[in-house]
């Protein structure tokens, strides 16, 4: 089960939308909060179908174009995408307008936008595509099923072109509903102090990425995706490693194969832990990076890592902003991206240079 | 019935979220639906529900929108007839 | 591709009984679980009718085996409770013995609490345990709660494509097991009624305020409902020598493309789901003896679900039902529900009627049965599902050979 990265596009807190470049002018933020750096939407909306769109939808809708203009691939054979949230904005405009009118005068528009498959499905609506069509809403594993489907797929022989992605937004009133139990740090940390923070809490990010995943190999491919695994509430470290081992074994690698592993440290003192021991000791021979101080914590932030990883093995280069430590490797073959959602739901993902 | 009518586009405006299109723009004799303002289903019962909030009119059977909602004058039309 | 995935066990709660006997027993005394909303404070009780599960929240902690003290959404409580009747049933006593997954679906996770909760969670003078159930707002929170209380590990997952959601999931645990990705799945989907779900189709004016009569040429709507179903779909080597109720044989996936919300008229989704399912299962549609429709009581769909079907099967449709009468639209359980019908429709080689059903439609060729059968044989059953976002997949089981 492996497949090639084709295309990609994105629209996350960082200038990253229709552009090539590679985190080489860091946006650096002073707030808890980040939110995306959006497009102009007309040149991918028209504004008869944007005017009922919340946020998500349309950042889901341009982020897609891109990667199928950047893949040239104008029709992917199926489409799946990962959300843990779904169209939050559209959701809590619903549910506000029950509380608030006592459940009259209710208008249908907030509602139908607010289901979560509403991304996949708009796409497939504009494209006038009719193929599968799967969205995920596993928290952490909701990105990750998505391009473990897209993987399977290739590996039946029903597809060749998968469009594959995650999305999620945040909003003001969820930021301070998820502060209630403690999700977000109390003091105001700047982008490139996050891990150094030493507090609980991390900060929130939200954004949309997607992913051409194509069983043939072609000159513009970014890398390959090779594998990708769920480590469900991991007991210790111990079933963390085992389950690498594992996984690398699979593919004839040792952990000192791997020449950049990408962390999804978030700056929680609760949770890093994780990704210091395997740096410190499963991976010490390894290149260390990391991203969340880029995009914040969120439920499918592992789009976004998989955007860096893809970026590193094509552009043979880890930037300064994302570089923990020391450069170790001297060429980058495979890079690895390990990553959780406050302590549930880890992944791991493979890349390897084409 | 004119004041009527220039107080109704104002509110479909809205209702809709029609961000592009002024009050001129909308002819008081096209379709609302498919060709003129190129609305659909959805707007539909957004309308039946600006009739009840604003005007206190309710229509019980979505299918009798096809009538009531031809253009802004039927609208309104239907506005002075029905409204308490 | 050529491996087998086979239907072993079978859990569910729904309006017409908190488990698969009860369940049976209400197809028996033809007795529909519509009516009242009783547990929801909402200002459509007296109104709009609904297939509510005949249990509170304190109760369905019990019977999902938990002390008082333990809190969950009733999204997760009703999922749990299939779920481990799905387990016994398939007479698993050690869930680690072989590579498990979960697979679930909702539609609206624990939007039942969070609407109840929203001003206070926002309120940051208001403080206690309840605070809880933020978590549980995430459609995933109900798929841990129930892998947790079964002891899954390996794999876990949550689809969410709106009323096919859980047909979705049972596709992906049978795609799943045929890769050699996992011996089993525990496969289905949960949904509890919500202001949110009932407002929301409220403005979407396709509630019948009467109960729901599927394929009448007079239907005005459809029931919303709550429930879960759940079924444990194993490899051929993990069910050797065990009970099995039938084969899945056959699963597709298509998008409508036509509309946010509503089906095309002629059904191209939804002819596209069947036409993969069939591909997959090398069956034809005359091999069918039984079609469990999605059959929802809208004008919409099942007029758009008919033509389809009228397409599939050349005119000649088999015995069909639409269940939705008895349990309502279970909204991201009702492909688990109804697989578990399906299952069942085999084994006993029953038929489930059609309730309420008096007017031909003037459009369609076929009726639905109207009358329980017990006598007929029934060797392979064809499972729809649809969706809103255009989502249309198709099932099919098929007796063992």
């Amino acid at each position: 089960m492996e497949a090639y990265i084709k295309g990609i596009g994105i629209i996350s807190p960082q200038k990253t939308f229709d552009t090539k470049d590679f985190l080489s002018d860091v946006v650096e933020y002073d707030t808890n909060s980040l939110r995306c750096i959006e497009p102009s939407y007309r040149d991918y909306l028209n504004p008869t179908l944007a005017r009922r769109m919340g946020r998500i939808i349309k950042m889901g809708i341009a982020a897609s174009s891109v990667c199928f203009k950047d893949s040239g691939i104008a029709m992917p054979d199926a489409i799946m995408t990962g959300t843990a949230l779904g169209c939050l904005e559209d959701t809590e405009k619903f549910l506000l307008a029950i509380i608030e009118n006592d459940e009259q005068f209710l208008t249908p528009t907030s509602f139908v936008q607010s289901t979560h498959n509403t991304v996949s499905a708009q796409i497939a609506l504009q494209l006038k595509c009719m193929n599968y069509n799967f969205t995920y809403v596993h928290k952490g594993f909701s990105f990750e099923s998505s391009v473990l489907d897209g993987l399977m797929t290739i590996a039946e022989g029903n597809g060749k072109n998968i469009l594959v992605g995650g999305h999620d937004e945040m909003t003001d009133k969820y930021y301070r509903v998820c502060d209630r139990v403690n999700y977000w740090k109390k003091e105001t940390t700047p982008t490139m102090e996050l891990i150094k923070s030493k507090t609980e809490g991390s900060i929130a990010g939200e954004g949309a990425a997607f992913f051409m995943l194509s069983a043939d190999k072609s000159e513009k491919d970014y890398a390959k995706l090779r594998s990708i695994k769920f480590i469900y509430k991991p007991e210790s470290q111990k079933e963390i490693e085992t389950r690498l081992n594992e996984m690398l074994a699979e593919k004839g690698l040792k952990p000192a194969d791997i020449d950049v592993v990408v962390y999804g440290n978030n700056g929680d003192t609760r949770y890093d832990g994780v990704y210091d021991q395997l740096r410190d000791s499963f991976f010490s021979n390894s290149t260390s990076a990391y991203f969340k101080h880029l995009c914040g914590e969120y439920q499918t932030s592992g789009s976004f890592a998989m955007w860096v990883a893809a970026n590193i093995l094509k552009t043979q280069s880890v930037p300064p902003s994302i570089l923990i430590g020391d450069k170790k490797h001297s060429q980058i073959k495979n890079v690895l991206i390990y990553n959780g959602f406050m302590g549930t739901d880890h992944a791991a993902f493979l890349l390897s240079q084409c | 019935m004119e004041e009527l009518i220039n107080k109704l586009k104002g509110e479909i405006i809205e209702q809709l979220n029609l961000e592009d299109v002024k009050k001129e723009d909308i002819d008081n004799d096209a379709p609302l639906f498919g060709e003129g303002l190129g609305l659909d289903s959805i707007d539909a019962l957004e309308l039946i529900v600006l009739l009840e909030k604003n005007y206190g009119i309710k229509v019980a059977n979505p299918a009798d929108g096809k009538k009531i909602f031809q253009s802004i004058r039927t609208m309104a039309q239907y506005i002075q007839d029905n409204k308490k | 591709m050529g491996k087998k995935v086979y239907v072993t066990g079978l859990g569910i709660i729904s309006a017409i009984g908190n488990n698969v006997a009860e369940t049976l027993d209400s197809f028996n005394s033809i007795r529909s679980g519509i009516g009242k909303l009783e547990h929801i404070a909402s200002r459509h009780q007296t109104e709009i009718p609904v297939a509510e599960v005949k249990a509170s929240n304190e109760e369905l902690t019990a019977m999902a085996g938990f002390p008082k003290e333990y809190k969950n959404t009733r999204t997760a409580l009703l999922g749990i409770i299939a779920a481990k009747e799905a387990v016994k049933d398939a007479g698993i006593t050690d869930i680690r013995e072989l590579r498990t997954g979960i697979i679930s679906a909702t539609s609206v996770g624990g939007m039942g609490m969070t609407e109840n909760l929203w001003m206070d969670y926002l309120n940051t003078e208001k403080s206690g345990d309840w605070l809880r159930y933020i978590e549980s707002h995430e459609c995933g929170d109900s798929t841990e709660a129930i892998a947790d209380s079964i002891g899954v590990k390996d794999y876990l997952s949550t689809i969410s494509t709106a009323c096919s959601s859980s047909a979705n999931s049972i596709m992906l645990g049978a795609r799943m097991i045929k890769l050699g990705l996992i011996d089993r799945v525990i496969a289905g989907g949960t949904d509890s009624l919500s202001k949110f779900t009932i407002n929301g189709f409220s403005t979407l004016m396709i509630l019948d305020k009467e109960n729901c009569k599927p394929f009448d040429a007079q239907r005005k709507g459809l029931n919303l409902g709550e429930g879960a179903g759940f079924i444990v779909l194993e490899s051929e080597e993990a069910a050797k020598g065990k009970k099995i109720y039938c084969e899945l044989s056959g699963y597709g996936n298509s998008n409508d493309a036509y509309h946010q919300t509503a089906s095309s008229p002629d059904g191209a989704g939804a002819y596209l789901a069947m036409e993969k399912a069939f591909s997959v299962s090398g069956l034809k549609p005359s091999d069918i003896s039984y079609i469990n429709a999605h059959g929802t009581g809208t004008e919409i769909n099942d007029l758009s679900e008919g033509t389809a079907l009228d397409r599939m099967f050349e005119k000649k449709v088999p015995m069909i039902s639409s269940t939705k009468a008895f349990t309502g639209h279970t909204l991201g359980a009702c492909g688990g529900i109804e697989a578990v019908f399906s299952a069942l429709a085999i084994k006993n080689n029953m038929v489930f009627p059609s309730l309420n059903h008096v007017h031909q439609m003037p459009e369609l060729s076929f009726t639905p049965e109207k009358e329980l059968r017990k006598d007929q044989k029934i060797d392979h059953v064809l499972s729809n599902s649809f969706g809103f976002g255009g989502n249309t997949s198709a099932l099919i089981f098929s007796k063992k050979n």
